[in-house]
């Protein structure tokens, strides 16, 4: 890619990372959360990596990064909706943390919880996918 | 047991992801953790089974009470007939899984396998056990998203074009099923299995209605491939890994397919005669055609995966004809005694599709090829095999003193009590070609005159796979006990009255 | 009434794709094309006349909402289109390695 390309992505990618952040930190009171704002912060990675181009040894080591950042991030969901069969009322996916008052950035109990995990979740899940694809592609054209 | 219930779901998903995780450090880690999981998952359903004792239990997700008499969460509700197809669905995916402990170290990448596999045991276990219809559309996706990787597991060439028809096929069949729902929350504003048929049920709109009935049928019907449907079957079935031919086989297809249009023709429609009939006939169209693609087949595998579709098509026969009956209003002990049939069938088939496809993964395992003109002569070189094989084979083409023996004769005294006399027929003839085919199946695997040289090489599979086969070979043995009258009671007829009394159902949850 | 009508026909368009198009990568387009036919009938069905998003806001207290339940379903159903589409994508990639075409008519070798 060109050296204009190359300067806009990384001013841009830091922003909409950013973004992404904002998007799932503000789940519980905009429309948005974890699945919205792990696609944005997937994309910022994304956009680094098309106008950068990446070496196929380093394709294959982000790949496995990125999946075991998905599954500890899915497996942290679970134990989260778990500890409610513990803690609390004793039932699957119980909010057992207080609910807090309705508009504040910390409150609606676990819900940001659930969100920011299903955040880190989808961005790299998102992210695994993309650069398997990459992957396959580079094999062929071997 | 009450209690116990979201774990069905919450065990196998956090195997899958521990694998991964796991399998970075340990080379093995994915085999204990499925093995572990699996086991646990058996014994949880088995005790299931044994003490729900003809209750329906609601469990609350997230602890939503009902507002105003209306649900608002999700629900996972559990009766005699979900857990029956729990024990299923567990039972012979520990088997399978066992089994598949020595078959599956030929490929790479083993973790991912078992991370698989559990993926889709939760997959199933999820849609048998949710309570609306958005769940079961949501676990249903995850079961077949599995099975669909699990399928291309080898990637091979064939094993590529199948999955790659299955996946076509399935995604048609989620799209029409989720069109469904929509047009269904569009009237009713709910998605609770229940709650659905509450509020349907006063008066439905009648094309609106049966556009719905029309489009979960062709949905589901996809998926558990009945026979304008079929397309996929065979091909999937028959390329797809030992194990997992085994499970698609012997599970999938009833806990996405036949176990989810029981459910909802039973307990969310009113029982309508027409779509009876429809369904009567699609089962009948099931058997027939089924059994004579297979009888041509000269792939093991592939000629097992065509009898599945002619045994499914039995089981869709029997609980048509119930439902004919119920629509009617006339015989309901009859009516009883065809759908027990039909869900007897259902558990038997389990037992036995599985058994035969892990023999033939067996075969092939040792010969290398799955055609049967070139093997014969292994009923001494393979013993354990051989035997299992022909407990299945025999228990496939209803002789006694096998399983299916007895399902089959329930089906057919059901069928000749109502007066279907041209189905009663049907499904004896049927019985009689598919004994046929696995006469010519047993007699080209194993009797035959062996191939000249090969002797030496050929001998029995290792003790894992022995194993799993052989205790599936018990049960064959075993399930027929379900037919003395006093264990039927304990087992069938409980999980046959939540089917056709739906009040039972629909009241328990609801809570009225 | 005719947006459900638009609705339909888009899933038929899709559905006429899958059926006639020999190009893998196209047959997945089309799946996709119905698939979102299927979404846009699930947003549909949610919207109430004159209605503003579903989140509450204290100072109108009776405020017209539209449903957000079959807004959660699109976005559900969204994901495990994602899913399955990327499967898809990479089985044909995997075929493309095998068999060197993406035309569907020369990948036969399972028939009978």
């Amino acid at each position: 890619m060109t050296l204009i390309v190359k300067k806009t992505t990384q001013l841009l990618a830091g922003i909409v990372f950013l973004y992404g952040i904002y998007v799932i930190l503000h789940g519980h009171l905009t429309p948005g959360g974890g699945f919205a704002g792990g696609v944005i912060i997937a994309g910022s990675f994304i956009l680094l990596i098309l106008a950068f181009g990446s070496e196929f040894m380093n394709l294959t080591r982000e790949e496995t990064g990125t999946t075991l950042t998905e599954n500890l991030a899915i497996l942290a969901v679970l134990l989260i909706a778990l500890a409610g069969m513990i803690v609390g009322a004793r039932i699957f996916f119980d909010n057992w943390l207080p609910a807090g008052k309705v508009g504040e950035l910390v409150s609606a109990g676990v819900i940001p919880l659930y969100n920011i995990f299903v955040g880190i979740e989808v961005a790299a899940s998102i992210l695994t996918i993309f650069l398997a694809l990459v992957i396959f592609k580079e094999e062929i054209t071997k | 047991m009450n209690p116990l219930i979201p774990l069905f779901i919450a065990v196998p998903l956090a195997g899958a992801f521990l694998t991964i995780i796991l399998g970075r450090f340990l080379r093995d880690a994915g085999r204990y953790t499925g093995l572990l999981v699996l086991l646990c998952l058996a014994a949880v359903s088995i005790f299931a089974a044994a003490t729900i004792n003809g209750e329906v239990l609601a469990y609350k997700v997230g602890g939503w009470e009902p507002v105003n008499g209306i649900p608002i969460g999700i629900y996972m509700v559990m009766d005699n007939f979900t857990a029956l197809v729990l024990c299923i669905i567990n039972i012979v995916g520990f088997l399978a899984l066992i089994y598949s402990v020595t078959y599956i170290s030929q490929y790479t990448s083993e973790n991912y396998f078992y991370s698989l596999f559990c993926l889709m045991v939760a997959g199933m276990n999820g849609v048998v056990l949710s309570g609306d219809l958005f769940n079961i559309f949501v676990f249903l996706e995850i079961a077949s998203i599995a099975s669909y990787a699990l399928v291309a597991f080898g990637v091979e060439r064939e094993q590529l074009e199948a999955t790659f028809k299955y996946q076509v096929l399935g995604g048609l069949a989620s799209l029409l099923i989720l069109f469904g729902i929509g047009l269904i929350y569009w009237k009713a504003k709910t998605l609770n299995i229940a709650d659905i048929k509450i509020a349907m049920g006063s008066n439905p709109d009648k094309i609106h209605y049966t556009v719905i009935q029309l489009l979960l049928l062709s949905g589901f019907g996809l998926k558990a491939a009945v026979i304008p449907f079929h397309a996929w079957l065979p091909d999937a079935h028959s390329s797809a890994p030992s194990p997992i031919s085994a499970m698609l086989s012997g599970v999938l297809i009833k806990a996405a397919g036949i176990y989810v249009l029981i459910r909802i023709f039973f307990n969310m429609f009113i029982i309508s005669s027409e779509i009876a009939v429809l369904i009567t006939t699609l089962g009948a169209l099931s058997m027939v055609i089924g059994v004579f693609l297979a009888i041509g087949q000269w792939d093991i595998k592939r000629l097992l995966a065509y009898h599945s579709i002619s045994q499914m098509g039995y089981v869709i026969l029997s609980v048509g004809i119930g439902m004919i009956l119920l629509a009617r209003g006339t015989k309901p002990e009859v009516a009883t005694l065809a759908i027990s049939g039909g869900i007897f069938h259902l558990i038997n088939h389990a037992a036995f599709k599985s058994l035969l496809f892990l023999n033939a993964g067996a075969i092939e395992y040792r010969t290398g090829t799955r055609n049967l003109k070139e093997m014969g002569g292994l009923s001494g070189l393979m013993p354990a095999t051989s035997s299992t094989s022909f407990i299945a084979s025999m228990s496939i083409s209803g002789i006694p003193p096998f399983n299916g023996f007895f399902s089959k004769l329930i089906i057919i005294i059901a069928a000749i009590l109502g007066k279907f006399y041209l189905l009663a027929l049907i499904a004896v003839i049927v019985s009689i070609i598919t004994l046929a085919s696995f006469l010519k199946f047993q007699r080209y695997a194993f009797y035959n005159k062996a191939v000249v040289g090969r002797e030496q090489e050929i001998r029995e599979v290792p003790f894992p796979m022995v194993f799993s086969m052989v205790i599936l070979g018990l049960l064959c043995v075993l399930l027929s006990l379900l037919a003395i009258p006093q264990i039927r009671d304990m087992f069938l007829t409980p999980a046959i009255k939540v089917l056709t009394d739906p009040q039972l159902y629909t009241s328990t949850i609801l809570g009225m | 009434m005719t947006v459900y009508i638009l609705c339909f026909i888009l899933f038929l368009v899709g559905l006429y794709g899958a059926i006639t198009r020999r190009n893998l990568v196209k047959i997945v387009i089309s799946l996709s094309v119905m698939e979102f036919s299927v979404f846009l009938f699930l947003a549909l069905i949610g919207y109430v006349e004159g209605g503003s998003a579903p989140i509450i806001d204290p100072a109108k207290p009776d405020a017209l909402y539209v449903d957000p339940l079959p807004q959660a379903m699109v976005l559900t159903a969204i994901v495990i289109g994602l899913a399955t589409t990327a499967m898809l994508m990479s089985v044909i990639i995997r075929i493309y390695r095998k068999y060197k075409t993406l035309d569907i008519r020369e990948i036969k070798n399972l028939r009978g």
